[in-house]
């Protein structure tokens, strides 16, 4: 119940965000996440965003998934 | 796709495909429940179930919102659409579900139901459109009703006299607290969902875990994650330790989304809900809160009475329990079969009555 | 005129002023010039290859094309993958009572441009009105006859275990294009139908070697790869890295639920081609515009189950059944 793809913010006014991914762009709502800013990825459901992508926390997990054994 | 493809890697998938079929030798078979459709269609698609070894068992537990919502919901739905100077907006998900006599897919073709990819869609037609009303098929968990409150909310904001959503959210956890109780379904481990994690936290798996004993691992949706998340369940069923593992910390916060939760519950109050094939469950629905009332279509329009009929033969509850395959359906493949479906299980092309049918010979 | 009306299909003056004005003005050729009850044709070899389509697309413009343009692609398209060079093509237009005239003549024109880009003509036509309400807007039916060509061999019994697959190019493009137009999603993206004539693309690439070939319309790839399975006996099997999807059309597809496999193509085609032969023909199709992406995606196995199976891009396996129903965005 949760299609949902990592975009990122292109240009945010008030509530509203244009995100991008693919070369695709949306206009969304981020009215539910804290402190939003350009050049964040965030997770984009039914035309807003339910929250950020932590690249860093990203970044780890697939060095996790790289050395698992 | 940044922060997709990565997760799709090939060379670390099969690694970790090894590593499951290594560390399942000798293990006592053992039930996963996934409880998320977006999980069951990943799996599918992925073709992860070929991969896994014969006692590692991945059953899709109710997590479908078009596979639990009430067939006499649909017939409403439809009569609504049926109504003069109504339009019903809905995901297209919902479209196909079969009701006692019809189905939405054929009040679209007569223009009655529109398909939007975003709720909010459908309260800027509403304000466009001030001669007609406008109802929206609230469907969806705890990922989808935030994006519907805060719908709701804007359509407040501007004072829409002609908006409307008809309710039919549910929420994960009583479900999943039914089913880890349930002998029958003899859960060894849950693969939590991802996005409805995001918004709700960890806080209620902790419960489900300590008071079952039932290890919990919440899993993003690439094929790495899922694959990691199996692992992860081995090694904790293994260990004989239940706990509750995040794989998906790129995403999920312990505390989830409090923004968001304070959102749902603002617009939205918890009430008992009725999941089909399963029956009533207390506590698991969601219903337009009171300062929001005048947007309940239910409450606020003249709706007729509608005669729904009973699935004769249809096992789609216990299917969607785990406790039986779609082969131990008596009408899979020739009463309900995908051009046909006749039970919401085989409805949506990843679930498993669809998946299933796929493999017959 | 703004309107076309019932008088207009009615056989009267009204309805041979429109064919003078509008179908043989963008149309004309001395076929069809004659306005004669049949066409009377000349060919120079006795295998010929006739085909039928109708569309009823809608909406009747989107990126890339409109009604007019697939309705010659579409036939000009499955003469091409039978080994065909299409020549004549008929041309049958029913609209509905109140049809934007302007909207007819945008239409006819591009039938026109499609015409001259394949190199064929529409030397058979008719036209009727209906009443309101008895159809949508406008339906078009063509059909068109072709040689087949002396270098070509195109039957599924010649399909055996070995044999290679290639997808000559992108696809889903067509059915998103159409998804975009025709549901308000509110997405920019930029995707195009990949609505083209395939008549002069397979000129360039026909040769014995290719056993069969179809272009995968509606149901998309995966669709037409169990319609080929089935009447060859054979399973296939092809691999999900080596299928061409462009980027924008991936995405849409992940953000929407959309599986590229059973999304409708409009200038694209499978060939089942010799083992051997297969580098060969990929080079060939690659030197043309229309085959620059052309990838080898799997082949014809010796197993008898009639089943399409799909290496993932993630080392699973899955298999592709037939397209059951209409694929709609999704949240779940």
């Amino acid at each position: 119940m949760c299609l949902a793809i990592p975009m990122k913010i292109l240009k945010i006014t008030l509530d509203r965000a244009v995100v991008s991914s693919g070369g695709i762009r949306r206009t969304i709502g981020v009215n539910f996440l804290k402190n939003p800013r350009v050049g964040d990825y965030v997770i984009v459901h039914a035309g807003f965003a339910i929250e950020k992508l932590d690249t860093v926390k990203a970044e780890e997990t697939l060095k996790l998934l790289e050395e698992i054994q | 796709m940044k922060y997709i493809d990565e997760f799709r890697n090939i060379s670390i998938a099969t690694k970790i495909t090894e590593l499951i079929q290594r560390e399942a030798r000798g293990l006592k078979p053992v039930n996963f429940m996934e409880v998320c459709g977006t999980h069951t269609m990943a799996v599918e698609r992925f073709g992860i179930r070929k991969t896994l070894p014969d006692n590692v068992r991945l059953i899709s537990g109710p997590g479908c919102p078009v596979c639990v919502t009430p067939k006499d919901y649909i017939d409403k739905a439809i009569a609504m659409a049926d109504i003069e100077n109504i339009i019903v907006f809905s995901f297209g998900d919902m479209l196909k579900v079969p009701g006692t006599s019809s189905s939405l897919l054929k009040q679209r073709s007569k223009g009655k139901v529109k398909i939007v990819y975003s709720p909010l869609d459908s309260v800027q037609f509403a304000e466009k459109n001030q001669d007609k009303k406008i109802i929206f098929l609230g469907i969806g968990f705890e990922t989808t009703v935030p994006t519907v409150a805060a719908s709701v909310k804007y359509a407040k904001k501007k004072k829409l006299k002609n908006f409307f959503i008809y309710s039919g959210h549910k929420i994960m956890p009583p479900a999943m607290e039914l089913l880890a109780k349930d002998k029958e379904v003899n859960i060894k481990g849950f693969l939590c969902p991802a996005h409805v994690s995001a918004i709700i936290g960890v806080k209620y798996y902790r419960i489900i875990c300590r008071r079952y004993n039932i290890p919990c691992v919440i899993s993003g949706f690439e094929p790495l994650d899922i694959l990691q998340s199996i692992l992860m369940l081995i090694r904790q069923v293994k260990s004989k330790k239940a706990k509750v593992e995040n794989q998906y910390s790129r995403v999920v916060k312990a505390s989830g989304n409090i923004m968001a939760l304070r959102l749902i519950y603002e617009v939205f109050s918890i009430s008992d809900s009725d999941w089909r094939g399963i029956g009533v469950i207390k506590n698991s629905g969601l219903v337009l809160s009171k300062g929001y009332r005048d947007f309940d279509a239910e409450k606020n329009m003249d709706l007729p009475d509608v005669k729904t009929s009973v699935d004769k033969g249809c096992i789609c509850g216990s299917v969607l329990k785990g406790i039986k395959t779609p082969l131990d359906c008596k009408l899979f493949s020739k009463r309900c079969n995908p051009d046909n479906p006749y039970g919401a299980c085989m409805v949506s092309s990843e679930g498993i009555c669809a998946a299933y049918y796929r493999y017959r010979k | 005129m703004k309107t076309i009306t019932l008088s207009h299909g009615n056989g009267g003056k009204l309805m041979h002023n429109l064919i003078k004005d509008l179908f043989l003005k963008y149309l004309g050729n001395p076929f069809l010039n004659k306005l004669g009850d049949a066409a009377l044709l000349n060919f120079r070899t006795r295998k010929l290859a006739y085909t039928t389509d109708s569309f009823v697309v809608k909406p009747l413009f989107f990126p890339g094309g409109d009604i007019g343009k697939l309705s010659v692609c579409g036939t000009v398209n499955d003469l091409a993958v039978s080994g065909a060079m299409s020549k004549y093509l008929s041309c049958g237009i029913i609209v509905e009572d109140g049809f934007n005239y302007a909207t007819l003549e945008k239409i006819t024109i591009s039938i026109r441009d499609t015409c001259k880009s394949a190199g064929v003509n529409i030397v058979a036509g008719d036209f009727k009105v209906v009443e309101k309400g008895a159809i949508d807007g406008i339906f078009i039916n063509t059909s068109g006859v072709g040689e087949v060509s002396n270098n070509s061999e195109i039957s599924v019994s010649r399909i055996t275990p070995g044999d290679k697959i290639i997808i000559s190019g992108t696809i889903g493009d067509h059915a998103a294009s159409i998804l975009l137009a025709r549901e308000d999603l509110k997405f920019k993206t930029g995707i195009k139908s990949d609505c083209s004539p395939l008549n002069k693309f397979v000129s360039s690439i026909i040769c014995r070697d290719i056993k069969f070939m179809r272009d995968p319309t509606r149901g998309g790839l995966a669709t037409t790869l169990n319609e080929i399975s089935l009447a060859s006996g054979y399973d296939i099997a092809i691999e999900e890295s080596g299928i061409p999807v462009k980027e924008s059309v991936s995405a849409l597809c992940e953000i929407l639920g959309f599986d590229p496999l059973y999304m409708a193509n409009e200038g694209k085609l499978i060939a089942i081609v010799s083992k051997d032969a297969a580098t060969n023909i990929l080079a060939k199709m690659r030197k043309h515009a229309l085959g620059k992406s052309a990838r080898i995606i799997g082949e014809v196995k010796k197993e008898k189950d009639k089943k399409v199976y799909l290496e993932t891009r993630s080392g699973g396996l899955r298999i592709l059944d037939m397209i059951a129903g209409e694929q709609l965005p999704r949240i779940c």
